[in-house]
């Protein structure tokens, strides 16, 4: 599904990936640990085509087509999300209504027909089960006074109402407590597919024992360090990454 | 030109003038004669250049043009049931306004026939409120006072709906100018929406409109006055709304300027009496080579008393905006409580905002702070959308659109409220 082969990528003239080899394939998780600073979000912000980021060399395959020639918008449209670390507020603009047009864009592409605010309120009713959430959040402008949590949990509504077939989450999980942790972990394996695929970015063993990946990797300076299973992830817990910030080991 | 309107001046005496009239009139072109219109170099108009209006001649238009009701309906929205006064090139026309019955003698018609009739109200406020010295062009407009709207609603009458004023510039022949003097006088207790719309039935056609609308808020009256401003893109608009406000009243305003080549509008709040409340509301958007200016003076001559107002801009093209807002606060207006915001956002490279917030604060205890900002779109903000599947363009239109929106929310009469948002989108080229 996603091949991304000696990714390299700046901004503001500093190199930040130094060539990133990964490949993931439909019905897999694969989750990012690695150090503050070490390229994770840029990694993510690369492959949905934040433009802040320049890509120097290398390239991404996502289904067959060449993803880094594709604006944010197409890659959304073909079935790429983000789930932000930091959720962007924008105010004036209601959930309900970002969500819808969203919603319809991706629906689009796909061929389907649009949705009219009362179809889509049915859509929504069952995706809101997914975060556990009442219909009061649909009113309120995007992000916008949401708490660190419920930005987080947004993210998670989104990718539920778009039904993306690769997403990509960037450390969704911090700042959660115990029972968003659980609700927003519960959403990601409902919304697994054999067709679909996952790739978390976090700092916690803890989020993995809920979602549970096939492979772990070591994001260090810019580059896969490591890669393994899920007893990578306990081995990083116990520590630290130190050990595994030499590239020599390359799984 | 000063001195053919000075020639046209005299040319207006008609028998029947009532005397209380014709002093206001004669003080205001003997004003105008001494001082004319604005000059380039006169601070107030600094960033507004006038010479395009003042230089060249513009005739007054003649009345009796004929327009029929569907090229009004347009500019026409609420309910059936509002009262609708229709005034073309300046004259009030029966044929197209709607006027029912309102209650507790509340009146809303022609200032013309008003004037005719000898109404009392309209002798003690008419011309007394707006100061000819505030610009030669309030002082043309009070010199050749003729017709507009004339608003009347007595103590303690509450009006339910929404009485609203349509400016048409028929645009029959180039280069007119339509003067309308607009009255409303909102008496204690007394509870009233007004609305009043330019808007013109040629949009490319060049002319003038030069409005003046004085409103008088009695004790504890609430008023909603909300100002659309649709102008030709080729035309001049110059307005004056002078409020003068007593003790415990509520006046809120809403501005919406979008049309015209050049469009100024002057809002002059004066609080006469403690424990008043003054909301101002404003939204301009300009694009092509438009230049539109606000600029607004809250009085603050006594204590206790709150004005709350947010001003917004979005510029597109090679266009300019003018903010400027004044707050004056005299040393016994202790306890004022005064905000004032202006937020502008630039959409293109061309486009330019002045913007220049005027404290004058001459009392100690008090509460007062500004704030102004200029801005483009929030790339970050474009990003998430864009990563949504939202395409740029509409992402774009929908970032600008909530800018904007955030302040016509603050308009108070919903259906109100839903036309200003129709317009916004309509303008900004947002979908539903
Ligand atoms: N837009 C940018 N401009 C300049 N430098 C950037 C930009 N984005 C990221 N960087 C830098 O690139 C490096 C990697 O940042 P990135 O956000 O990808 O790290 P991360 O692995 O996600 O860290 P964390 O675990 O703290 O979230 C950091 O040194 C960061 O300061
Ligand atoms: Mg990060």
């Amino acid at each position: 599904m996603l091949e991304i082969r000696g990714l390299r990528a700046s901004a503001g003239g500093n190199e930040i990936l130094r060539g990133i080899d990964l490949t993931v394939n439909a019905g897999e998780v694969h989750a990012i640990m690695g150090p503050n600073g070490s390229g994770k979000s840029t990694l993510a912000q690369v492959l949905a085509g934040h433009p802040a980021y320049e890509v120097t060399g290398g390239r991404v395959s996502y289904l067959g087509q060449d993803l880094l020639e594709m604006e944010p918008e197409e890659r959304a449209q073909a079935g790429v999300f983000l789930a932000f670390q930091y959720p962007v507020e924008i105010p004036g603009v209601s959930n309900a209504y970002f969500l819808r047009a969203a919603c319809n864009e991706i629906r689009k592409a796909r061929g389907l027909e649009e949705l009219d605010p009362m179809d889509f309120l049915d859509v929504l009713e069952e995706k809101l089960k997914v975060v556990e959430w009442g219909p009061e959040i649909m009113s309120r402008a995007v992000n916008s006074g949401f708490s660190g949590g419920e930005k987080k949990r947004n993210e998670i509504l989104q990718m539920a109402v778009l039904e993306p077939r690769l997403a990509v989450l960037d450390e969704t999980d911090s700042g959660l407590d115990i029972d968003a942790l659980r609700i927003v972990a519960g959403g990601v394996n409902r919304l697994r597919r054999p067709d679909n695929a996952t790739i978390v970015v976090t700092h916690y063993q803890r989020l993995l024992n809920y979602i549970v990946p096939d492979y772990v990797h070591v994001l260090s300076g810019g580059r896969i360090v490591r890669s393994g299973g899920k007893e990578l992830a306990l081995e990083l817990e116990a520590r630290g990454y130190d050990w595994v910030e030499a590239p020599a080991g390359v799984a | 030109m000063t001195a053919t309107w000075v020639r046209r001046f005299d040319a207006t005496a008609t028998p029947d003038e009532p005397e209380w009239l014709r002093p206001v009139r004669r003080a205001a072109i003997d004003r105008f004669a001494g001082t004319g219109f604005p000059a380039p170099r006169d601070e107030e108009w600094r960033f507004t250049p006038v010479a395009a209006i003042t230089q060249a001649e513009f005739e007054p238009a003649r009345p009796g043009s004929r327009v029929s009701r569907d090229a009004i309906a347009p500019f026409v929205f609420g309910h059936a049931e509002w009262p609708l006064l229709v005034f073309i090139d300046g004259r009030f026309d029966a044929s197209l306004s709607m006027v029912p019955a309102l209650p507790g003698g509340a009146r809303a018609g022609s200032l013309a026939e008003a004037i005719t009739a000898g109404d009392a109200t309209l002798a003690r406020h008419l011309g007394h409120h707006a100061p000819v010295e505030s610009s030669g062009f309030t002082a043309l407009n009070t010199a050749f006072i003729q017709d507009g709207a004339f608003v009347h609603v007595p103590a303690g009458v509450e009006l339910a709906m929404p009485v609203h004023l349509v400016f048409v510039s028929s645009g029959e022949t180039e280069g007119t100018v339509a003067q309308p003097r607009n009255l409303i006088v909102i008496e204690a207790a007394a509870r009233a929406s007004v609305v009043e719309s330019y808007v013109t039935l040629a949009p490319g056609r060049r002319y003038f409109t030069n409005a003046v609308t004085e409103v008088v808020s009695g004790e504890g009256a609430w008023t909603e006055h909300t100002r659309i401003q649709r102008e030709s893109d080729s035309a001049y608009h110059i307005g004056l709304t002078h409020v003068e406000q007593a003790a415990g009243s509520h006046y809120r305003s809403f501005t919406l300027a979008m049309g015209g080549a050049i469009a100024r509008h002057n809002l002059h709040v004066r609080l006469n009496a403690p424990r008043i409340e003054t909301l101002l509301y404003g939204l301009y958007l300009t694009r092509g080579d438009q230049l539109v200016d606000n600029h607004t003076a809250i009085h603050h001559d006594h204590p206790d008393c709150n004005s709350w107002e947010v001003y917004k801009g979005v510029m597109a093209g090679e266009s300019r905006a003018v903010f400027n807002g004044k707050v004056l606060v005299r040393p016994e207006a202790q306890k004022t409580d005064a905000k004032q915001t202006n937020r502008n956002l630039l959409l293109s490279d061309g486009a330019r905002v002045h913007t220049k917030p005027q404290l004058e604060i001459f009392a100690d205890d008090v509460k007062c702070t500004h704030g102004a900002t200029v801005g483009r779109l929030d790339d970050v903000a474009l990003f998430y959308l864009r990563s949504r599947g939202i395409d740029a363009a509409t992402a774009r239109v929908l970032l600008t659109y909530a800018f904007a929106a955030e302040v016509v929310e603050e308009v108070a009469l919903e259906p109100v409220r839903l036309e200003l948002e129709r317009l916004v989108r309509e303008r900004l080229g947002a979908g539903d």
